[in-house]
């Protein structure tokens, strides 16, 4: 299922077409179709093992598809391109003397060969990131000295310090409890609509993201469905999507994606909206 | 006061020159290796190594050749190997060298048989396994000042897309950077780093070189850069002392039996490794 670019006078900045994966045999995204518009918030959602991190890959560049299309900033996607990413999970060795203005700094001159020295615009670039995050106070410190949480924002500053135009993050608001879920969502939304960054969340849980969201891509069974949570988040959309009967319910102000027949012993709460 | 302690000669005697400035130039290029090994996690590459020099400076013997170029012949080999067999996951990386690792020894114990049989080759098995640097032959120092020069560069070179892809192969691919080509061109410049160490202090004894002053320095300094600084600090004093103390104990005995160049810096390596640990639990200790 695909869907438009917001209106507004918004440029597409990625476009996916018709996309399928196959990983080992197994065909793990088709017929993948949706576009992303410049400075849009995008919330990828879908349950373990639905293929957002394969699709993520995708846009990246790093997973090659068996067929259909996929251009960022309208070219063929390929790495190193106009992407911030902030992968699911890296273990920092506490023992590794790496600071974390050095790491940061490697956001923009990581893939630079030579023996030129690291020049004052770049070191400046980095505090101004860092003090946008407010991570200031930990640029001197080792990266595998920091918490979880304070290395996920860490890494934030790593891919936004060369100035994407895209965000990519994956599963960035699991192992972070409620308040450090919404701080991370408040900070997002800032650098989006400040900076005009597109940035395409995935997540298992839709709710917290609902109020920023401009739009979401569902993804099950390695199909998406693209569009206001209102458009996608509706009992004949998902059950297109599933293959089989979904209900959408409205429990105390929250809805409730349920997947199966009521009475089914399969039956189990996927997804919580509010 | 220093007479106290360098005996007569020491200074004056050009063996003992060329071994220093050898040396030097050997525990410069390990410690700045040794380095990228610990952020790698690939010590056991370095030590697999090791065993691959012994093969080939081994056969070098065997066939009359420099040993260095045996060194250096058998660590391109071994290591393209240890990357071609499995870079993709720590654990395709460790048996990959695991594997490379036997079949090194195996050539290792054919090799050295066939050297310890042959007249023409003595003193070849001693040399390869614990070094050779009072009796190097000048012929070499050309060569390994170029290996030497050509590691440190190519190593200077390549560091941002190295450490940033020993960090996160991931990240590193999302930015362009081919981790496994990063990690091909690393493992070379390993193996060069062994062949030299190899020269020096054995094909053996190489790890503790490659290894320990690295270790010791990534535990006391807070940045990548001053660690590595430190580890060079803390290499070159290793092996400039230990060619020391193997000079001095010739005058130790009435026997005038010199303990081993590389015995003496494995030593001072070891000192250096257990005050880091004791440096950095006094740290820890007072919260900082």
């Amino acid at each position: 299922m695909g869907c438009e670019p917001l209106a507004g006078g918004r440029r597409e900045l990625v476009h996916v077409h018709e996309v399928e994966v196959s990983l080992g045999g197994r065909t793990v995204l088709r017929d993948v179709d949706f576009r992303i518009a410049e400075g849009e918030f995008v919330g990828l959602i879908g349950t373990n093992g639905s293929g957002k991190t394969t699709l993520l890959r995708v846009v990246l560049g790093l997973q090659a598809t068996t067929a259909g299309e996929v251009l960022v900033a309208g070219r063929e996607g390929r790495r190193g391109g106009p992407i911030g990413y902030v992968p699911q999970r890296v273990a920092f060795d506490h023992d590794v003397p790496v600071r974390v203005a050095d790491f940061v700094a490697l956001g923009v001159d990581g893939t630079r060969l030579g023996l030129a020295r690291r020049d004052r615009g770049v070191h400046e670039r980095v505090e101004e990131v860092l003090a946008s995050l407010e991570l200031g106070a930990l640029a001197g410190r080792r990266l595998g000295a920091l918490s979880g949480g304070e290395q996920q924002r860490v890494l934030m500053a790593h891919a936004l310090v060369s100035r994407p135009r895209l965000l990519l993050l994956d599963e960035p608001l699991a192992n972070l409890d409620l308040p450090r879920v919404h701080e991370t969502i408040a900070v997002l939304d800032r650098i989006c609509r400040a900076e005009g960054v597109a940035v395409v969340l995935s997540a298992h849980e839709i709710s917290p993201l609902v109020p920023v969201m401009d739009r979401v891509v569902y993804i099950a069974h390695g199909r998406v469905a693209c569009g206001t949570t209102d458009e996608v988040v509706r009992p004949e959309v998902l059950s297109a999507l599933y293959g089989h009967h979904v209900d959408v319910l409205n429990v105390h102000g929250r809805v409730v994606v349920v997947e199966g027949e009521p009475g089914d012993p399969g039956t189990h709460p996927e997804v919580v909206v509010r | 006061m220093i007479h106290w302690f360098v005996e007569p000669g020491f200074w004056s005697n050009p063996v003992v020159g060329t071994a220093l400035v050898l040396g030097a130039v050997v525990a410069v290029v390990s410690a700045a290796v040794g380095v990228m090994v610990v952020v790698r996690g690939q010590s056991f590459a370095g030590h697999a190594l090791t065993d691959v020099a012994m093969a080939g400076g081994a056969g070098a013997s065997l066939v009359g050749a420099s040993p260095l170029v045996g060194f250096l012949l058998a660590g391109i080999v071994g290591g393209g190997s240890i990357e071609a067999a499995g870079a993709e996951r720590i654990r395709d990386r460790d048996v990959g060298t695991g594997v490379v690792l036997g079949a090194a020894a195996g050539l290792t114990a054919l090799f050295l048989y066939f050297v310890s049989s042959s007249t023409s080759a003595t003193g070849s098995t001693q040399s390869v396994l614990f070094g050779s640097v009072f009796t190097v032959s000048p012929s070499v120092v050309p060569l390994s000042l170029a290996v030497a020069a050509a590691t440190l560069a190519t190593l200077f070179i390549v560091r941002r897309p190295l450490l940033l892809s020993s960090l996160s192969p991931e990240l590193a691919a999302a930015r362009g950077v081919r981790p496994r080509a990063m990690g091909l061109l690393f493992v070379l410049v390993l193996a060069a780093s062994v062949a030299l160490s190899a020269l020096v202090i054995g094909a053996i004894l190489s790890t503790a070189l490659l290894v320990g002053p690295a270790f010791a320095a990534l535990r006391v300094a807070r940045g990548l850069v001053g660690a590595t600084l430190g580890a060079i600090v803390a290499g070159v004093a290793a092996v400039e002392l230990g060619i020391l103390l193997s000079y001095d104990s010739f005058y130790w005995s009435a026997a005038h039996r010199s303990v081993p160049v590389s015995a003496c810096v494995v030593g001072v390596v070891l000192v250096e490794v257990a005050a880091s640990a004791v440096w950095s639990r006094l740290r820890r200790g007072r919260g900082r």
